[in-house]
């Protein structure tokens, strides 16, 4: 059902957990649809400096979230918001088709921790 | 316990052939050739299997006789073959029917087609334990009433329904009852005459016997509409060329049923408990789904709060141990179990749920690696999930 990949970052998840003084957090799906997940970032520089996740949801949706974290991490802002669910299913060997709206998920959660940066930028937290 | 040991506790979804049944089974497919229809000696042999066949089946469930036994590819057809084929047969005397909400598909299914050719069906809740609600079929019945079908259990909570006391109810309204026991049949002892019970599902593989062979029981005097147009076997209600190292696999096996069922009910009975107190015991937030003791003995059936199913899954599969799940991520629809849904859980409870199925080979070595391994699990899972609350990490 999954390419080894996608069960590789299921057994071993990247970037896993909180940053609690994040600079920017995302929060997509809900717990109904059996998948959430939470992205949150550290920005310097314009770029992503560190990044984690939590995920609540079956493998794919665990595997998209590490992923994200590793094809974000370093990139700049602008590099980041181009990330798609493409991207993600891509670097993961493929995901199976009724799998495809996890890995959207993943991407929609950067790119929401990405605004919620910028939103606020300049304010204190 | 070594690593390459792998854990089969899927039962509900498919079991092994018992090997004295495939021994039964294979002379049928080499030198035992004939087809039950012909003349010859070949044809007279195969026969007299099929016959034999068909009288075991009947001894398993106490049929009147085996004259009531029709033979089919499995429990769907012979669902598809009780509901369409009572209701066309019987439209002139009414067009409703009753069934529940936790049915199996090729309940549910076939009886939301009856409703696109002008049948009215009605669906009964149940409780949180998943017992059908009594009192809705009591005030369901009407005269319009040709069939009722509910299912003896449910497999994927376990629940085991008061089939006695709902066969009263639908026969003093003088409809037929219909109980898909594909779920129970070989393991709790099924009596269509002692219960009540006017068309029985039954199917082999759920009884360790081949897959692709199943029966329908219609009590002497019922009429049914054939789904299936042919030559005229199964007394016309089925045709088709029949599956004979399939109905000698199925009679052989409910043979060996009938005679070791009690003992090995029992053996799982015990088994069952000691994995459900394991894996609910040790964990915070986990539940147990359906009835505690009216439920089949090789179900266990739990949900653990904030986590998925799948990934709990993935997990135990890691470790060598099959399992399944009622969660939406496991099946093709992204919707989760309509099972878990209609005994109140709310989808995000649902999402968490683990069902684990114990068969013959399944021993108290392995019931106990798998209490072992599962709090790990579920904490690493929990660990990863955003619902978690913090203090339960700490």
């Amino acid at each position: 059902m999954y390419s080894e990949k996608v069960m590789e970052h299921f057994r071993n998840p990247r970037n896993m957990g909180e940053i609690p003084d994040a600079d920017g957090v995302g929060t997509v799906g809900n717990p109904v649809c059996g998948d959430m997940m939470t992205i949150y970032i550290k920005v310097k520089d314009n770029r992503i400096d560190d990044i984690k996740f939590k995920t609540f949801g079956c493998g794919a949706a665990i595997a998209t979230s590490s992923m994200i974290t590793e094809i974000a991490k370093g990139k700049t802002l602008e590099e980041a918001k181009k990330i798609g669910r493409s991207n993600v299913a891509d670097s993961l060997g493929g995901l199976p088709k009724v799998k495809m709206h996890c890995s959207n998920l993943a991407a929609d959660a950067l790119h929401t921790a990405i605004e919620d940066y910028q939103k606020h930028k300049g304010t204190k937290r | 316990m070594s690593k390459a040991k792998r854990i089969y506790m899927d039962h509900t979804a498919g079991r092994p052939v018992d090997p004295r049944v495939m021994e039964a089974m294979l002379p049928y497919m080499q030198s035992l050739c004939g087809n039950p229809s012909s003349v010859h000696s070949f044809g007279q042999e195969a026969r007299q299997a099929l016959e034999e066949a068909r009288t075991k089946v009947a001894e398993s469930i106490n049929a009147e006789s085996k004259e009531s036994i029709f033979l089919t590819s499995g429990a769907t057809e012979s669902n598809n073959m009780a509901i369409k084929g009572v209701a066309f047969r019987n439209k002139d005397r009414g067009k409703h029917i009753i069934t529940s909400n936790i049915e199996h598909m090729s309940v549910l299914n076939p009886c939301k087609f009856l409703m696109t050719k002008g049948f009215k069906v009605t669906f009964l809740p149940v409780d949180q334990y998943g017992f059908v609600d009594l009192t809705s079929l009591e005030e369901e019945l009407t005269n319009e009433t040709i069939l009722v079908s509910i299912m003896y259990a449910n497999g994927e909570i376990g629940t085991i329904q008061p089939i006695k006391e709902i066969s009263q109810m639908v026969h003093r309204n003088n409809a037929y009852l219909h109980v898909d026991a594909a779920a129970a049949n070989g393991q709790v002892p099924i009596d269509v005459n002692d219960e009540g019970i006017d068309l029985l599902t039954i199917s082999s593989n759920d009884m360790y016997g081949p897959k692709g062979v199943g029966a329908l029981y219609i009590k002497k005097g019922i009429r049914l509409e054939p789904l299936i147009h042919g030559g005229g076997q199964e007394r016309g209600l089925r045709s088709g060329t029949e599956n004979l190292p399939g109905i000698v696999g199925f009679g052989k096996v409910a043979e060996i049923a009938k005679e070791e069922m009690p003992t090995e009910s029992e053996r799982l009975k015990k088994l069952r408990d000691k994995l459900i107190k394991g894996l609910l015991g040790p964990i915070p937030h986990s539940f147990l789904n359906g009835h505690p003791t009216k439920r089949l003995p090789n179900n266990a059936a739990v949900r653990y709060s904030f986590i998925e199913g799948e990934s709990i899954l993935l997990d135990l599969d890691m470790k060598g141990v099959a399992a399944s799940s009622g969660s939406a991520c496991t099946a093709k629809t992204l919707e989760p179990s309509h099972v878990l849904r209609a005994i109140g859980l709310k989808h995000e409870e649902a999402h968490g749920s683990l069902l684990l199925t114990l068969g013959k080979q399944n021993t108290e070595e392995e019931v106990y690696y798998v209490i072992r391994i599962m709090p790990e699990i579920v904490k690493r899972l929990r660990e990863m999930s955003p619902l978690t609350p913090k203090e339960l990490m700490e």
